[in-house]
């Protein structure tokens, strides 16, 4: 789950981390008062949405009067932000973070994630702050460093300070710099933090630290004991398409594609994509209805890969291990029928009762395409969507 | 031969009197595996399933020198359970549990490598070694003895390997789920290993999908270390970027941990990869010259 920048500074400034005075507001006027309430002359104001690039895209801004703040939050609001990290509609504002404006002399970088091939926590930090992280990565991988946090006894002082000084930090900076690292690791521990980026962390005109951005995701597995975080949670980014999935446990995500899948197990689902694209048809969704597929499900399953109207085909992929095929027939045919579905569909049951299944979709009389093999049932559908006939 | 498993481990089941333990405990019995007796604390004494319920793991192993535990508690006490199995001397620890908290495996990982203990999962479908025992959630009958060693990320994905080998009359030594999640218990190359030394496995189907980097350090060990033939699929070529595909594990991100980068270095490591799932039973015909029924 991802936070807010404004979400994650709160965050920060609860571990005293140095945080611009800032305000999130719903409104143009809110805008405008958040800046008499900052005081100065200079403010930044920033739209909020799950995206990097908002920079490039318009989304940020130095605004120099009140009313430009006014302005620049009432052309926002209830707009979508395009960047190049979202898709072609954008991400909804529905707040802006108005902030005073901090003057600084040099981007730095600091993040953390959870290395999978070390299995432990990695920092990093260069000296190329304020841009993509992964192009510096990728172009000069020279210029990250990085340390490793032991679980058992936690971030260290000396390894802020070895940070601090290989990034040519002085005096009272290692110092600042080594509370920053430690505070940002309790942070990380004790709010299951999966990623942390302050991008750029600076060096302000008068040579203190300063958080100036700030991203946090956190590992969605252990909301259920970080209550202040779930209720951070912003439904608004979500698709809505895979929120309403969630709702029903079904794992969902839309694609361009034209060929509806739904399919039992996450893996199966990612290969039942793959051959489908094998095969040179297009996948219009990844869908894992669980390993309980249970009419309810694949019924609900139907209405959310049909809300899609690209779908010209469904190719539903069971592997019946524990659950019977006949019964995911008989859950098929229910839902076909209650739903109305127009677009053929193309069944591949394999596993328990598998044959007995067939022959229940083979004598409903319904659109259903009963394949023979995995393969079989990829060339059928796609021909299917293609609109060719059986 | 086998790996992990065989017909004389003495299994226990954490989560035992649950649903889900219940539920597989039952099958597991029905398939020959050696259950012994089950954990659920505020239960010790009672009997379930013919067999001896206990307060803790340390009881249970006192009492029925078990090698091994399967565990189905719900993912906010795995943790917990995880470590008081490896502190009460279970050597292998099979994990089935989904959504486990990432910050509590790495805790757990560091404590289960100094411990020695083999950790199986989380969020997988457990370890089956056909005809003799099986622990976790897989359909049993899809299973043969034989000879093909089988290593994956996914549960549905397996069995789809298992029956094609089965079909083709191969059969399998001992089949590993090793789970979806982004800090698994044990790696690709920890299961390599163990297929490599096993005279039973004479070729080894490995099922990766996106997200991280065990399927190129995988391809490492096998051109440095795996002299048996191996077939490699790869699943989420279609996966669009930054999207978590059902596991939490599969997920590319920052354009790292791609199905192409993975088919790449599996190729030059000299495995046979296959583009289509279909194709896993006759991919490992072709490289052994077996006969495919």
């Amino acid at each position: 789950m991802n936070l807010h920048e404004y979400q994650a500074k709160q965050l920060f400034a609860e571990y005293g981390l140095p945080v611009s005075t800032g305000f999130a507001v719903e409104t143009a006027e809110a805008a405008a008062q958040a800046c008499h309430d900052i005081g100065g002359e200079r403010w930044v104001v920033k739209a909020q949405v799950h995206a990097g690039g908002r920079g490039k895209a318009g989304g940020v801004k130095l605004v120099t009067s009140p009313e430009d703040a006014h302005d620049f939050a009432a052309q926002w609001l209830g707009k979508r932000l395009v960047t190049y990290q979202t898709d072609a509609n954008g991400q909804p504002v529905s707040r802006i973070l108005v902030e005073a404006c901090t003057d600084f002399v040099k981007e730095l970088y600091l993040g953390a994630v959870v290395d999978r091939s070390s299995r432990r926590v990695v920092f990093m930090a260069s000296t190329e702050g304020g841009v993509d992280i992964e192009k510096v990565a990728n172009e000069t991988p020279e210029k990250i460093l990085r340390v490793t946090i032991d679980p058992t006894i936690g971030a260290q002082p000396f390894q802020g300070r070895y940070l601090a000084y290989k990034l040519g930090l002085q005096d009272d900076q290692v110092k600042q710099f080594t509370n920053i690292f430690l505070s940002l690791a309790t942070l990380f521990v004790e709010h299951d933090v999966a990623l942390l980026e302050v991008n750029p962390l600076v060096i302000r005109t008068d040579g203190h630290l300063h958080c100036l951005d700030a991203k946090i995701t956190i590992d969605s597995n252990a909301l259920y004991r970080q209550p202040k975080l779930r209720a951070m949670r912003d439904p608004g980014q979500d698709d809505p398409r895979e929120a309403h999935a969630a709702e029903f446990e079904l794992n969902y995500v839309a694609l361009d594609g034209d060929i509806g899948c739904m399919v039992n197990g996450a893996g199966l689902a990612m290969g039942t994509m793959d051959i489908v694209n094998h095969h040179g048809g297009k996948p219009a969704n990844f869908l894992d209805v669980g390993g309980g597929a249970t009419k309810e499900r694949v019924s609900e399953a139907f209405k959310i890969i049909l809300s899609d109207s690209n779908v010209k085909a469904v190719f539903i992929n069971i592997f019946g291990g524990i659950v019977r095929c006949d019964m995911i027939a008989e859950g098929v045919i229910g839902a076909v029928k209650e739903v109305g579905v127009k677009v053929p569909v193309v069944v591949r049951l394999e596993g328990n009762n598998a044959a007995l299944g067939s022959k229940v979709l083979a004598e409903s009389g319904l659109n259903i395409i009963a394949a023979s093999s995995l393969s079989d049932a990829a060339i059928r559908v796609v021909a299917a969507a293609r609109g060719e006939q059986e | 031969m086998s790996i992990l498993i065989n017909k004389e481990t003495k299994v226990i089941c954490q989560g035992f009197t649950g649903a889900q333990g219940t539920f597989h405990s039952e099958q597991a019995i029905a398939y020959g595996t050696k259950m012994v007796g089950g954990v659920t604390p505020g239960k010790g004494g009672t009997m379930h399933l013919g067999l001896p319920v206990f307060n803790t793991v340390l009881e249970a192993v006192e009492a029925t020198a078990a090698d091994a535990s399967v565990i189905y508690v719900p993912a906010p006490f795995c943790k917990d359970s995880i470590l008081e199995a490896a502190f009460a001397g279970v050597k292998l620890i099979i994990c089935i549990t989904e959504g486990i908290p990432t910050l509590d495996m790495l805790d757990v990982k560091v404590k289960c490598d100094e411990l020695g203990v083999r950790l199986i999962g989380p969020n997988c479908p457990g370890v089956i070694t056909p005809g003799e025992c099986k622990i976790g959630i897989q359909p049993g009958f899809i299973h043969m003895p034989g000879k093909v060693g089988i290593v994956s990320r996914s549960g549905t994905l397996t069995y789809e390997a298992v029956k094609q080998t089965t079909d083709a009359g191969f059969g399998q030594s001992t089949c590993v789920g090793i789970g979806g999640d982004p800090i698994p218990g044990s790696s690709f190359i920890d299961i390599l290993k163990m297929f490599q030394a096993d005279p039973q496995t004479e070729a080894i189907v490995m099922i990766g999908e996106i997200g991280g980097s065990a399927e190129e350090e995988a391809a490492s060990f096998i051109k440095a270390h795996v002299t048996k033939p191996v077939v490699a699929y790869i699943a989420g070529v279609t996966a669009p970027e930054g999207k978590r595909m059902g596991h939490a594990g599969a997920i590319i991100s920052g354009g790292k941990g791609t199905a192409d980068e993975k088919f790449a270095a599996l190729q030059d490591a000299g495995v046979k990869t296959v583009r289509s799932l279909a194709d896993i039973g006759t991919a490992l015909a072709e490289i052994t010259g077996w006969k495919h029924k």
